[in-house]
C-alpha cells in the first residue's frame, strides 16, 4: 500500500510541449476545415459535418488539454459524462417534442 | 480512501506545519488537488446546464425559423468568426503549456504563458467588440432601433419575416454576450493567478489554482467551438 501511495503522489501527468503543439495544430486544421466545408453544398449534411468536427475538437480539448485522459480520479469522468448526458436528454426530448407537436 | 487518510505519516485534522500549502483537512497534496479539480468539474457541469438552456432555445427556434436564421447567420463575418476560433484555440494552447510550466516549476515561463493567454483573450474580445459594433451600425441589435430590412431585400425570394430575424439576433447577442462575460471573468481570474505566479506562489507540489483556472478557460473555449458553427455557419452554401 505504501508503494502504491508513493506512486500516487508522483502520478500527475506532465505532457510534452511538442504534444500540446500537435493538439493545437489539429484544432486549427479542424477550424479551417469547418469554415471551408461550410461553403461546399452537402445538403442537410453541412450542419451534421460542422457539429461532428466541433464535437471532435471539444473531445480533444477535454481529453488532452483538460487532462481527462490521464486523470486517476474516476469521479471527474463521472461528472463529465453525467453532465453531457443530461444535456443530451434536454436537447433530445425538447426537439422531439417540438418537431412532432406542430405541423410547421 | 480511509486507508490513505488513516495510515499516513501525518495524522488527520492536524495542521501540516511543514507544508503551508496543504490544508489540514486533506491527507496529502494529491487528495487536495483532486478535490479542487473535482469541484471545478462540478461547476463546469452546472455551466453546461447554463449554456445548454440557451442552446436548446436556439435549436428550437432555428428549426422553426430556418430561413431567417440562415440569413442572419450569413450577415455575420465568417472571417472574424474563424479568426476568433483560432485565437481561442491559441489561448487554450498557452493555458495547457502554462499548466505544464507550473508542474515543472518554471516560474518565468509560467508568467509569460499566462500573459500570452490573457493577450489572446483580449484579442478575442476586441474582435468580438468590432463585430458587435458592425451589427450596431447595421441596426441588427434587437432593441427599439432594430431593423433587418436589409436582410429581407438581400434575399427577395425567401420572403423573410424581420421579426423572426430579431429572434436570431436576440439569441446571437445572448449567447455571444454571456460567452464574452465568461471571457471577462476568465481574464479576471488569470490576472490574479498571473500575479500569484509572478510572486512565486506556485511550485511543482502546489499549482492547483493554475490547473483549475485552466479547466475553466478550456471550457469557455469549448463553448465557443460550438457557438462558431451554430451561429456563423448555419447556411454558407454558395447560392443557397
Amino acid at each position: 500500500m505504501a508503494e502504491h501511495m508513493e506512486h500516487v503522489e508522483h502520478s500527475e501527468h506532465i505532457g510534452s510541449s511538442s504534444f500540446y503543439w500537435l493538439i493545437w495544430a489539429i484544432l486549427i486544421v479542424g477550424t479551417v476545415l469547418t469554415a471551408l466545408i461550410a461553403r461546399v453544398d452537402l445538403g442537410a449534411f453541412n450542419t451534421v459535418v460542422a457539429l461532428l468536427i466541433a464535437s471532435c475538437k471539444a473531445l480533444i480539448v477535454v481529453l488532452f488539454f483538460m487532462h481527462v485522459k490521464y486523470t486517476s480520479e474516476k469521479m471527474t469522468k463521472a461528472v463529465l459524462i453525467a453532465a453531457v448526458f443530461w444535456l443530451l436528454i434536454m436537447l433530445f426530448l425538447s426537439l422531439s417534442d417540438y418537431s412532432t407537436r406542430y405541423a410547421g | 480512501m480511509s486507508d490513505r487518510a488513516g495510515t499516513g505519516t501525518t495524522p488527520l485534522a492536524v495542521e501540516h506545519e511543514d507544508r503551508p500549502e496543504l490544508r489540514h483537512h486533506f491527507a496529502d497534496v494529491v487528495q487536495q488537488r483532486n478535490a479542487a479539480s473535482l469541484g471545478m468539474w462540478w461547476f463546469l457541469g452546472t455551466e453546461i446546464m447554463f449554456f445548454g438552456g440557451m442552446f436548446c432555445g436556439y435549436l428550437v427556434y432555428r428549426r422553426a425559423y430556418f430561413p431567417e436564421f440562415a440569413a442572419g447567420s450569413k450577415s455575420l463575418s465568417l472571417i472574424a468568426g474563424t479568426v476568433n476560433t483560432a485565437v481561442l484555440i491559441c489561448s487554450s494552447l498557452t493555458v495547457a503549456l502554462a499548466v505544464r510550466a507550473s508542474q515543472l516549476g518554471k516560474r518565468k515561463l509560467l508568467v509569460n504563458l499566462l500573459l500570452a493567454t490573457m493577450f489572446f483573450g483580449v484579442c478575442f474580445l476586441g474582435i468580438k467588440g468590432y463585430e458587435w459594433h458592425d451589427e450596431y451600425v447595421h441596426h441588427h441589435v434587437p432593441t427599439f432601433y432594430f431593423n433587418a430590412h436589409d436582410l429581407v431585400t438581400d434575399n427577395p425570394n425567401l420572403h423573410l419575416d424581420p421579426q423572426r430575424t430579431k429572434i436570431f439576433y436576440s439569441l446571437y447577442f445572448a449567447l455571444t454576450g454571456v460567452h464574452a462575460l465568461h471571457m471577462i471573468v476568465g481574464l479576471g481570474i488569470f490576472s490574479v493567478i498571473t500575479f500569484m505566479a509572478w510572486r512565486g506562489r506556485f511550485s511543482p507540489e502546489y499549482h492547483t489554482p493554475i490547473e483549475i483556472a485552466g479547466l475553466y478557460w478550456h471550457f469557455v473555449d469549448i463553448v465557443w467551438i460550438y457557438l462558431f458553427p451554430l451561429l456563423y455557419l448555419i447556411d454558407r452554401r454558395p447560392g443557397a
